[in-house]
């Protein structure tokens, strides 16, 4: 039958479609940019004692393995340490910084620091180009002994104005929290 | 159902000498089709002002004609009339073939509000083109909702996707003039790409018993027709123009249809859309305006006997996404749910910025078609489409104007399909069809693939048929079967690879191995079986009753198998599973009809029983840099959805009417003894219409909305430690929004400014009362109240 013809015709130009159009080659992997797998803080006593380094690393991004988080040394009671934030980007060799890029766009950054128990307390020692804080460099300061947790949080477009929001209280900051640790800590 | 016929014959007959009147012209009737004569066709001789008919066997005889011109003017019952001319020379016999059938009498009406039929026993609404009109300035969800039991499922107010007895997604099928859409319908936030403004009608059909169209669509299907062509010297067209309160925002829309008594046409269509951020009764959406351009073009010649058309469409979205929507952890969800406005309300702006998407959807299609005498029709159809989708993040420094997603999704179709038509109470209908697709996932993102690259083969092979076994009763059965192949290169993080346990079930699809990621080359080949049969009885002029059956098997889609990342607008993690199994759904529905003409009811019931049914559920938690993330995970269990939808229009009086659309649906997980998410609640629409024809058409209606708080839903709430208040709190996303009811008015009026000019006006208020609502069934929900008063104005201009 004439049918036949069209339908042998349809087959035929459609496995020429589908044989022209096949190509081997392997996709790239994606180098992955703006993923912040490290923080480290760094405290420097003001007075005599030890630096103290925390760090939370977690180098398969949002994978399923958890970050390692580590406190390099105990907190000495009534005393202040200068604070300094480092973030990088891990999953890239060499390590991309990310602090560079906050310190770009400080602006629209601001870190905040929170502990339970009233272990240690902090105040900023940077500001944008509004005046307003970063949390890039900062005072911890510790009273009495005790443990606790020590949290840093990272947020994205907060609204630095809202009440209270430079002097580091985070309840009416709003944006996107970029970075959420919760460090184990002990003053001695 | 109306028949046109269209019927022509010719006539030559001569006798002899000159001036003598006494030519006889006999001529037969026959169909196109089968060869069966055309009894009682009228055959009226302008010359001698005598009409004459077509006897049983389809053969007439005009006696005494003399030489000269003649002009016969034939009809049959409901047939556009056709006049001839011919030139009388000498007696002439001649077999005239009519074309007399359906489906070409409606392809050759002019009146766009005749509405066609796409099936005969299955659960088929018709939105008609008046009807479309009103959604001018919206999209294809919320005209769909015109049917009752159509819902959609949202992100946002302008991220629509429709939702058809609790199914969406690639669970249904969307059908843009005769091609199936390919536009990455698997995700809940990418919306049809259809310029509701090409559609000149809209069927949509509750479950898969049409099989021509494809085996998979578990919930049903959508077909969109644009204006079809019509064999008269005609040149028409329409432009409206329409302006709104709400986002302040303005569409622009205007088609222009060409064509010709030989058979060739061409149609254009343009339209444009633009929204600024939308509102809801108490604050401004920020981010959520829109802007959207469509263009279709078509031409082509078309005959009875044979045809062809080149079809051309192209869809252009910008859509912003609520800002307050894009959160960083799980203690940004906490905070969004437990605050009553939106995290970031801004001024009004028409600016659309991050987060947004872009999505541009191409669609060429080159159709070929021709008609066997005694035999049928054979189409042949190529099509091919391009869907480029951008989804644009919050992001920071270099990376800020860089797509988040960028995936570019080709697809070539190639299918014949072949109607045998030939008996008058027995319809056949098969085909074949080949697709090959290709998704590329652009690495210049930045952004791990959400959806890798792959290629897809699919080919379907499907036979159908319809058979009128009396004056009541007409069945209709089918069988279908698909083979798809999906062969994709996907990279998995190492940790992931393992943490699924992929590394003992799929080790050997391994290609690469980068220390932290490895590249897989997963191959999967699904075969599936598709079967549907259907009855419709007829039981008097008035009414009618229809059983269908169907059983359909969707294989998973991309997104069911290769998810992998962090849903931002969730706060969580989605994860794909290779081991997927496909889904295998047995629908059985019923209908009852009944029209006269104060009343139509339409009720129909439906029972859906799912075997494996692919869903998204959370099954752990994660722990980030940035916090902890529910990890989502596709799963299957055995799913059983039922309801029963309701349509009723009474004409309480001349000027009166009231209308009601109710649906009611329920969805079990079997397995797990529990509900589906994201089923939509018990909804009732009643309307009051009072209609004046007297008055330019004017009509002016009131229309109640009340949708039902959903009581059963799956409890998927957790708990989470909120670091900055040292507190542990639960995290409810799963409880559905109280109920609500709104009120929406529509008016409209026409008047005609020439012979061939009317201006419709309409006038509509949506969300009357300004009500504060939030839907179940808005992924959004957590973050914003949803639409408030919405005043539209559009000026239509048909000529």
């Amino acid at each position: 039958m004439k049918t036949n013809k069209y339908l042998y015709l349809a087959i035929l130009s459609l496995i020429l479609v589908m044989s022209c159009s096949d190509d081997d080659s392997n996709p790239v992997p994606v180098n992955e940019e703006e993923v912040i797998t490290t923080l480290i803080v760094s405290l420097n006593p003001t007075g005599v004692g030890t630096p103290i380094t925390m760090e939370s690393r977690d180098l398969d991004g949002d994978g399923p393995d958890a970050p390692v988080i580590t406190v390099s040394s105990a907190f000495e009671e009534n005393m202040t340490y200068t604070g300094s934030l480092n973030l990088l980007n891990e999953t890239v060799t060499p390590a991309e910084s990310i602090r560079e890029e906050i310190e770009e766009e400080d602006d629209e950054h601001q870190f905040f620091f929170s502990s339970n128990n009233g272990l240690v307390s902090t105040s900023y020692s940077d500001i944008d180009g509004d005046g307003n804080p970063v949390g890039l460099l900062f005072t911890l300061t510790t009273t009495s002994a005790g443990d606790g947790v020590f949290t840093v949080v990272l947020r994205h477009e907060p609204n630095k104005t809202a009440e209270g929001v430079s002097d580091g209280d985070i309840t009416n900051a709003g944006g996107e929290t970029d970075i959420l640790v919760s460090f184990p800590i002990s003053v001695e | 159902m109306k028949y046109y016929f269209i019927c022509f014959a010719f006539f030559l007959f001569g006798i002899s000498e000159a001036q003598d009147c006494s030519f006889t012209f006999s001529g037969e009737l026959s169909d196109f089709h089968d060869g069966t004569p055309i009894s009682a066709a009228a055959i009226y001789i302008k010359k001698l002002d005598r009409y004459t008919t077509s006897d049983l066997d389809g053969k007439f005889k005009i006696e005494n004609l003399c030489k000269g011109d003649l002009i016969l003017v034939i009809s049959h019952i409901g047939c556009e009339t056709k006049t001839v001319n011919f030139e009388v020379t000498g007696d002439m016999f001649k077999a005239i073939a009519l074309e007399h059938h359906i489906e070409e009498l409606n392809e050759v009406s002019i009146k766009t509000n005749i509405s066609r039929n796409e099936t005969t026993t299955a659960q088929e609404t018709v939105i008609k083109s008046k009807t479309l009109q009103k959604y001018s300035a919206s999209n294809l969800g919320d005209a769909l909702k015109e049917v009752s039991g159509v819902s959609s499922i949202n992100t946002g107010n302008s991220i629509v996707k429709p939702m058809i007895n609790g199914m969406h997604s690639s669970r249904l099928l969307i059908l843009n003039n005769n091609v199936r859409l390919q536009d990455q319908e698997w995700g809940i936030e990418h919306a049809p790409n259809i310029d509701i403004n090409s559609a000149n009608q809209i069927s949509v059909i509750k479950g898969s018993g049409t099989l021509a169209y494809g085996g998979d669509a578990i919930g049903g299907i959508i077909i969109i027709n644009p204006t079809q062509a019509i064999l008269k010297d005609t040149l028409f067209g329409r432009t409206s123009i329409g302006a709104q309160s709400n986002g302040r925002g303005y569409n622009v829309s205007t088609r222009l249809n060409k064509n010709y008594a030989s058979g060739w046409f061409a149609n254009l269509q343009a339209s444009h859309k633009r929204h600024g951020d939308f509102e809801s009764p108490d604050y401004v959406l920020t981010n959520t305006g829109l802007q959207s351009s469509g263009v279709t073009f078509s031409a082509g010649k078309k005959r009875f006997e044979s045809g062809f058309e080149l079809f051309y469409s192209y869809i252009n979205n910008d859509i912003g996404i609520l800002r307050a929507s894009h959160i960083g952890n799980i203690s940004d969800l906490v905070t969004a749910i437990n605050t009553q406005e939106p995290l970031v309300v801004n001024d009004f702006s028409y600016d659309i910025n991050a987060p947004r998407q872009e999505v541009t959807h191409h669609l060429v299609k080159a159709l070929y078609y021709k008609r066997f005498r005694n035999f049928g029709k054979l189409n042949l159809q190529y099509d091919y489409q391009n869907n480029q989708r951008f989804e644009f993040d919050v992001r920071v420094g270099a990376d800020r104007d860089k797509p988040a997603l960028d995936l570019n999704l080709q697809t070539h179709t190639l299918s014949a399909d072949v109607i045998l038509d030939a008996r008058d109470t027995y319809k056949l209908n098969f085909g074949v069809l080949g697709r090959y697709q290709d998704n590329f996932a652009n690495p210049d993102t930045g952004v791990r693939r959400l959806i890798p690259d792959y290629e897809r083969y699919d080919f379907g092979i499907y036979l159908t048929s319809e058979w009128d076994v009396n004056d009541q009763l007409t069945l209709d059965a089918g069988i279908r079967y698909d083979f798809n192949r999906i062969d994709a290169k996907k990279f998995y993080q190492t940790s992931r690879w393992e943490e699924r346990g992929y590394d003992e079930d799929f080790q050997d699809i391994i290609i690469e191995d980068l220390g932290t990621q490895l590249l897989t080359n997963p191959i999967f080949n699904y075969h599936n079986v598709s079967l549907s049969g259907g009855m419709k009885y007829t039981l008097n002029t008035n009414s009618y009753i229809l059983g269908n059956y169907s059983m359909a098997r969707r294989p998973p889609n991309p997104s069911e198998l290769f998810s992998d990342g962090l849903h931002h607008s969730a706060a969580r993690i989605e994860l794909g599973d290779l081991r997927l199994e496909q889904e295998l759904s047995n629908r059985l529905s019923a209908s009852y009809a009944y029209n006269n003409d104060k009343l139509n009811i339409l009720f129909e019931v439906f029972y859906n029983h799912i075997n494996d049914f692919m869903y998204l559920e959370p099954v752990g938690i994660e722990q980030t840099i940035r916090g902890a993330f529910p990890v989502w995970s596709y799963q299957q269990t055995n799913a059983a959805l039922y309801g029963a939808d309701l349509s009723v229009n009474y004409k309480i009086l001349e000027r009166w009417s009231i209308n009601n659309k109710s649906a009611f649906i329920k969805g079990d997980d079997l397995d797990n003894e529990t509900a589906i998410i994201d089923i939509p609640a018990f909804n009732t629409r009643n309307e009051l219409t009072y209609r004046n024809d007297t008055w330019n058409n004017f009509s002016a209606s009131l229309k109640s909305e009340w949708v039902f708080e959903q009581n059963e839903f799956p409890d998927y709430n957790f708990e989470t430690f909120i670091a900055s208040t040292n507190e542990t709190v639960l995290v409810d996303i799963s409880t559905p929004p109280p109920a609500y009811h709104l009120l929406h008015f529509y008016s409209d009026i026409n008047f005609n400014i020439s012979d061939k000019t009317k201006l419709n006006v309409a006038l509509s208020v949506n969300n009357l009362l300004d009500t504060n609502y939030r839907s179940y069934l808005n992924r959004l929900r957590y973050f914003a109240d949803d639409l408030g008063r919405n005043v539209t104005l559009q000026l239509q201009l048909n000529y």
